[in-house]
């Protein structure tokens, strides 16, 4: 058998990376609303932010510590597996990957002790500070690592020297066209992410009459949330993916599952796309819609798959449904919103037993759509590493064999389930027993403070 | 020309792996004595004297390798392709032992499991970090700038022998780390235990220091050549005298002298391995120069450091000032 270690090695960092950003997918959207219960703490003096506070803080550091030891896993990919892509790239990259965890090594060194361990130790509001000083890290973070990624899709600010890449600005690498769009997109669905992973949460404990002031209190904030972020989020995507037509037009054909250019495009609903005989089957579309949404206008065009050749064209089939899933959950996401609202209004948000199971459904939706989107634009980046400039098959490591990336890919498979499903039974459990009914900020002794980023789930 | 900045990025790359051996060192040492020590509630404290600073340990290995893709980019496209398999072993041992160690000291039912998987992971990863070292110092067959080796090419002797004088080296920063940490029976434990691994690493710095200067005529030549073997047998005497004062101090008295003269033992070897090894990055293939990265990346890159670095040990020292002093079983992490 003939084991293709491009291919492997595709599988293999689509694997940990997508393992990996559940996890920022969840921190940088918490680290936040810790920030604003311990704001509101700290401005109205109520003592139920305080509780709420301490509770997802101890979820916060079970996912955060996940987060660490799945990223240490990250930087070394580009080496083990995608050397030529190191070698050929380094001197553009490596700068952006190591202000990314420059950031985060800051942050753990410098602020996450007192976040997650030291609420006895300090004032109220040098808590507050040192939780801020942690978002905005978590963001920073988020910052380098979507320019990086962003710098693949649309690069520019460099010069090929001797098929190397080097920098010429550094302001041009850094915001480069998809950046800003990127890096908006993300954010936002990863705040959607939490928001929706903590209204699941909060519907639980009411459903089961546990926690009631506390859940009622976070079900408001989540709900007003989601129905100001899904909509804005819907015109980020849009603009988003205004953003990709004009610099990686090929992504949109296979987002939309279109092969031929053509004005009055259709809006394909649902389709199999078929790459050998480049066309679509079971194809129900609704005509000139795509062009209206893509380009404004319906005489607009739109170009298909065919106008690159084959060897060009991404694999069209995880695209066009990659998209339809992030597309069909932000529906769904509205729809919670608007119903929400609406229970809201009428008084009875929070006695509708449906909506409660509704939010209890939807709680995994943004991590589903987080993956769902990361699949599109990445997958619909291929046949290239940089876009446009160098193909992936030639940035493997040239010494790897198919059996090799085989085993190694077994072996992460095999430790990310237990590590992985141990940390998942773990925050389960701290999410099902709920917030504190009491916390004492008093008694502070320096020697307990524990040091380490799962412990605080203690704290 | 502008201002060279490799030999800066050099001593940064040089201090981040160091910290990183003797740091992470220690506390994996204390996870490979583990099978030597029966008692669980022993276990629990030895485990409680490296809870509070092993994960900001472990962060000077990511500072390490992303430095080196930054700073030497060529280097690095070499270097982890040739140890595919060590460093994917070396990081699902640590991957493993970290939760094994958040567990362990969380639940009551299955500890024995818990412990043999804290052991596990640190033997692995200490073990594969010892056939890195190997196959640096063995060199890597290149060619055009990439890998042209395979990837089962640390399976050779050397490396093989280097991975099990790391066990020993940890397993001795780690004996020695808990006589500084404890008291009682569990100080003299250790002090007899860390004589032992003492013994192991000595054995084995003989047999690496003898065995390197015929893997490459150079690294013979560097040191056997007058005039360089007249002031180049400092290092060995200095070594030897450090060794001495370690086994002295462990037969009796001072609880910190071992600890230092541990990490005396790895400093030397480290400066040994340099004195063999420069100017190459890629050992007798490319030198720091040949592989670095543009001026302009590795300027970019040494603004953000130069700010961070201070903070981290800033922040290390007052973490082991809070946490300095023994450990007691009566004052728990948790």
């Amino acid at each position: 058998m003939d084991l293709d270690p491009v291919f492997l090695s595709r599988v293999q960092f689509a694997f940990v990376i997508a393992f990996h950003i559940l996890l920022p997918a969840f921190t940088v959207g918490l680290a936040s609303f810790i920030v604003l219960l311990e704001g509101l703490h700290v401005v109205k003096r109520d003592a139920i932010y305080l509780r709420l506070s301490v509770f997802w803080t101890r979820i916060f550091a079970v996912s955060f510590g996940m987060g660490v030891v799945s990223g240490i896993v990250m930087p070394f990919q580009f080496g083990t597996n995608w050397s030529r892509f190191s070698e050929g790239g380094g001197n553009i990259f490596a700068p952006l990957l190591a202000y990314e965890g420059m950031v985060a090594f800051f942050l753990e060194s410098g602020f996450l002790g007192i976040m997650l361990f030291g609420r006895k130790l300090v004032p109220p509001w040098a808590h507050f500070f040192a939780a801020l000083m942690v978002a905005l890290g978590t963001l920073f973070s988020s910052f380098w690592i979507l320019s990086f990624n962003s710098w693949m899709h649309t690069p520019q600010g460099h010069e090929l020297v001797d098929g190397r890449f080097l920098p010429a600005s550094w302001l041009a690498i850094i915001f480069n066209p998809s950046f800003p769009y990127r890096l908006m997109h993300t954010v936002t669905g990863f705040y959607l992410t939490t928001a929706f992973a903590v209204l699941g949460v909060t519907a639980w404990h009411l459903k089961h009459g546990r926690h009631v002031v506390e859940s009622q209190r976070v079900m408001s904030m989540t709900v007003t949330f989601i129905a100001i972020f899904v909509p804005a989020q819907i015109v980020l995507g849009d603009l988003h993916g205004l953003n990709t037509l004009e610099h990686q037009p090929v992504k949109i054909s296979a987002m939309e599952g279109l092969w031929e250019t053509q004005s009055r495009a259709p809006a394909v609903l649902f389709a199999i796309p078929d790459e050998q005989a480049e066309r679509n089957r079971l194809e129900v579309a609704i005509p000139a819609l795509a062009s209206v949404y893509l380009t404004h206008s319906i005489d607009g065009v739109v170009p298909g798959l065919k106008s690159v050749p084959p060897g060009d064209r991404p694999p069209v089939a995880p695209v066009f449904f990659g998209f339809r899933i992030m597309v069909g959950i932000g529906l769904l996401m509205l729809a919670v919103a608007a119903w929400g609202l609406w229970l809201h209004w009428r008084g009875r948000l929070f006695t509708t037993r449906a909506y409660q199971n509704a939010c209890i459904a939807m709680l995994p939706a943004g991590f589903i759509a987080v993956i769902a989107g990361w699949t599109v634009t990445e997958v619909g980046r291929q046949p290239w590493v940089v876009y446009g400039l160098l193909r992936t098959r030639d940035a493997v490591t040239p010494s790897l064999t198919g059996g090799d990336v085989l085993v190694s890919l077994a072996l992460y498979a095999i430790v990310y389930a237990v590590v992985f499903g141990a940390g998942l039974f773990y925050m389960l459990q701290v999410a099902r027993a709920g917030p504190p009914d009491h916390v004492d900020l008093r008694d502070a002794k320096l020697g307990e403070r524990p040091a380490r980023p799962l412990s605080g789930a203690d704290a | 020309m502008p201002f060279d900045l490799v030999p800066i990025w050099t001593v940064i790359l040089a201090v981040a792996v160091f910290m990183y051996v003797l740091l992470d060192g220690f506390d994996l040492g204390v996870g490979i004595l583990f099978p030597f020590m029966r008692d669980e509630d022993t276990r629990s404290l030895m485990m409680s004297s490296v809870a509070p600073v092993w994960d900001g340990n472990e962060t000077w290995l990511v500072l390490g390798g992303v430095g080196l893709l930054a700073a030497f980019p060529t280097a690095f496209a070499i270097i982890i392709p040739a140890l595919y398999f060590p460093i994917l072993l070396m990081l699902l041992g640590l991957i493993f032992r970290g939760v094994a160690f958040e567990f362990r000291l969380k639940v009551t039912s299955h500890r024995q499991r818990w412990s043999a998987a804290f052991f596990g992971g640190s033997a692995v990863a200490t073990f594969f970090q010892g056939v890195v070292l190997g196959m640096y110092v063995q060199g890597f067959t290149v060619t055009g700038q990439m890998y042209a080796g395979t990837t089962r090419d640390w399976i050779a002797p050397f490396p093989l022998a280097t991975g099990v004088g790391l066990l020993f080296g940890y397993a001795m920063l780690g004996a020695t780390w808990l006589v500084m940490k404890t008291e009682g029976a569990l100080q003299n434990w250790a002090r007899s235990y860390a004589t032992r691994a003492l013994y192991g690493v000595l054995a084995f710095i003989a047999m690496v220091s003898l065995w390197t200067p015929f893997l490459h005529r150079q690294i013979a030549e560097r040191w056997f050549s007058f005039p360089n073997i007249v002031w180049l047998a400092i290092v060995p005497v200095v070594t030897a005298a450090i060794a001495y004062v370690t086994w002295r101090t462990l037969r009796r008295g001072g609880d910190y002298v071992p600890f230092i003269g541990a990490m005396g033992l790895f400093a030397m070897c480290y400066l040994g391995l340099g004195i063999s090894l420069f100017p190459y990055v890629v050992p007798y293939v490319l030198t720091l120069w040949d592989a670095a990265a543009v001026p302009s990346s590795q300027m970019f890159m040494l603004i953000g450091t130069l700010f961070l670095l201070p903070i981290v040990f800033m922040y290390t020292g007052w973490s082991y000032y809070v946490f300095r002093g023994k450990v007691r079983g009566d004052i728990a992490y948790h």
